[in-house]
């Protein structure tokens, strides 16, 4: 109520300023690039958009794209959970390190990522000579993109889980317990239907930053046309060859996928709206 | 069935919440824990349910040891204090997951579940809230909840950890009187934790009174209040009036005015007198007692409230029945008489319930 008055109170020409400077970064900044892809990607017509997109290489990236995203992120998710699990249900040493190096891979540059991971398993690495011996190849190779996007990708699952988890406190848990439930029972039964729409939430993040993982990908990728290119660096790859039109049509299929997993998202956020308000009546 | 409990230690890191702690609760009793808030009470009832584990000591179940045994293989029906609902689940399902959590071969069918669920929410009076959600309830509806759901294991004893704690004072009443005719009704061994001394004296047959870890008295209601084993037991149990006092001969001095007292109490010498409110006569006339003035009068509530500034220093306050307050106007010059008192050694005052200084 008090809100609306101030409103109100507000000088007309002060909301009109105030809206349109939103409404104008938001088309600079956002939107316009957004819609340039689109027509960029169309400029020369739907024969060759669809010929650039049908093109082996890109099928292979947008193949190795999905396989990348679909090994990182459950594995991010299995470990999220456990995470979240053991900081918010347990005491233990180290407790605050953790929860503070979870973060990491929010604040250290996609290029150090994968530029740790050449000094550990590169042919002059750590791990190097030893893999070598065993005819281990890790560094430009699918295995080294997921390695490279599961660490850049860690955070998001267990940053979802770990703050509704500490709120939600251990009681229901106990009180299984005290009902006879075993572990498994009340992880199934208890836990995870408490935790599902934040943790719905968290993979979906994960997987449109796993997909568009780019610094810490192109790092450890090598560049193998066909091989270890996913759809951020094949689009790279087309953009220096001045190949503009094909690596528009692959900008525009990448932020398709992107903007299928917002929608997805918002739909998840109107379901738990609705399930927050029915719980919520009277 | 009967629990005996045995030299119960516990530490949390260096903090000593119990300190050897024995009790014994007989089959069908509905026991009391009670104390101030870090006396160890809710610790002592999660160490029985299983949910703390205990340094060292031993917990049984009519004489089978409990220790052993995760707390999923106890059978005890435990209410925690916020409820601890499945909000996920509805009020039936949430009553049914402890029969469906049983193992295969023990679990009943689907049908006997049903029953068994309605069965259950009618002896809580919820019969027709079956398909609501926890948010969805009142306090002292969810509260009935928990209460159902731990009922429905069968457990061997109950556990209820401050149970009326989040509750507003009259829904408070209502569930204690109901509380103890469902206790009379199932015959189940009872062990509730309180901080609310009145609630332990109106629900329990007995009150464990803890202190700093430690059982400070355990009795029926009638002998805690009535026969009192320390100054704290004395002070926790209701409203105190403490003041400095002398032994001679048998009687307590307090500013030359002897008091009977009751109970045991030190030989002599310097000890602290313990006086509930209500046990002062008020006269207005000169004579022996302890001088003071009035200085408000609360008129309002059962009983009326004078507030005195005594002449010695400091400042009381005590209870007598509205005729009398009648006859009494704020300044004016009174006489205090205290009609029994308790004595302690003055060794540690037990609270800051001691009359504080007052300025002329």
């Amino acid at each position: 109520m008090s809100g609306r008055s101030i409103a109100r109170r507000d000088p007309p020409w002060l909301v009109a300023a105030l809206i349109a400077i939103a409404c104008l970064y938001f088309a600079l900044v956002l939107m316009m690039p957004l819609v340039t892809v689109f027509m960029e990607a169309f400029r020369q017509g739907t024969e060759t958009y669809l010929a650039a997109i049908s093109e082996p290489d890109a099928i292979s990236a947008v193949k190795l794209t999905l396989l990348v995203a679909g090994i990182a992120v459950p594995l991010n998710t299995v470990f999220g959970i456990a995470a979240a699990w053991a900081v918010s249900k347990f005491e233990f040493w180290g407790k605050s390190a953790l929860l503070t190096l979870i973060d990491l891979p929010f604040s250290i540059s996609p290029v150090i990522s994968g530029l740790v991971f050449v000094l550990l398993y590169g042919i002059n690495g750590w791990f190097g000579p030893w893999l070598d011996q065993h005819n281990i190849q890790i560094i430009f190779t699918v295995t080294g993109l997921v390695l490279a996007t599961t660490l850049v990708t860690l955070p998001f699952v267990a940053r979802e889980l770990i703050p509704l988890m500490q709120a939600q406190g251990t009681d229901e848990e106990a009180a299984a317990a005290t009902l006879g439930a075993g572990p498994l029972r009340t992880f199934f039964f208890v836990t995870l239907p408490n935790i599902r729409w934040a943790l719905m939430y968290g993979v979906l993040l994960c997987t449109a930053r796993a997909m568009g993982e780019f610094g810490a990908v192109a790092v450890v990728s090598g560049h193998i046309r066909g091989e270890t290119t996913t759809m951020p660096l094949h689009i790279e790859i087309l953009y220096n060859e001045y190949n503009s039109a094909a690596a528009f049509a692959m900008a525009s299929l990448l932020s398709l996928f992107a903007l299928v997993t917002l929608a997805v998202k918002s739909m998840l956020e109107a379901q738990f709206a609705d399930d927050l308000a029915a719980h919520r009546l009277r | 069935m009967s629990l005996e409990i045995s030299n119960i230690i516990k530490q949390y890191g260096r903090f000593p919440a119990l300190k050897g702690v024995s009790l014994f609760a007989e089959d069908g009793e509905f026991l009391a824990l009670l104390g101030p808030s870090g006396s160890g009470k809710t610790t002592l009832l999660r160490v029985i349910a299983g949910l703390e584990i205990a340094d060292s000591g031993a917990v049984a179940f009519r004489g089978e040891d409990m220790l052993v045994k995760p707390v999923r293989q106890r059978g005890i029906g435990f209410v925690f204090q916020h409820y601890a609902l499945f909000r996920h689940m509805t009020v039936a399902q949430n009553v049914a997951f402890g029969m469906r959590a049983k193992p295969r071969k023990e679990r009943p069918g689907n049908t006997q579940i049903k029953a068994r669920v309605a069965e259950l929410l009618s002896m809580v009076q919820l019969d027709h809230l079956g398909g609501r959600y926890p948010s969805q309830l009142s306090g002292g509806q969810r509260q009935r909840v928990a209460l159902a759901r731990a009922l429905a294991i069968d457990p061997k004893i109950l556990l209820l950890d401050e149970p009326f704690g989040a509750l507003d004072a009259k829904v408070r009443r209502e569930l204690r009187s109901w509380l103890r005719d469902l206790h009379e009704r199932t015959g189940l061994t009872t062990i509730f934790v309180t901080h609310d001394q009145e609630e332990a004296l109106e629900l329990a047959d007995r009150v464990a009174v803890l202190k700093d870890g430690q059982l400070e008295q355990v009795g029926t209601p009638e002998e805690l209040y009535h026969d009192p084993a320390s100054a704290f037991v004395f002070d926790f149990l209701g409203d105190t009036v403490q003041l400095p006092c002398s032994i001679e001969g048998g009687i307590a001095v307090i500013d030359g005015y002897g008091a009977p007292i009751i109970g045991a109490h030190p030989s002599g010498g310097a000890a602290r007198a313990y006086i509930r409110p209500d046990e002062f006569a008020l006269d207005g006339g000169e004579g022996p007692g302890l001088g003071a003035r009035v200085r408000n009068l609360i008129l309002a509530g059962p009983e009326a409230r004078v507030d005195c500034a005594l002449e010695r220093g400091g400042s009381i306050e005590v209870r007598i029945s509205h005729d009398e307050a009648a006859k009494l106007t704020p300044r004016q010059r009174v006489r205090l008489l205290p009609r029994r008192v308790r004595v302690w050694s003055d060794a540690a005052p037990t609270t800051d319930m001691s009359p504080e200084p007052v300025e002329a």
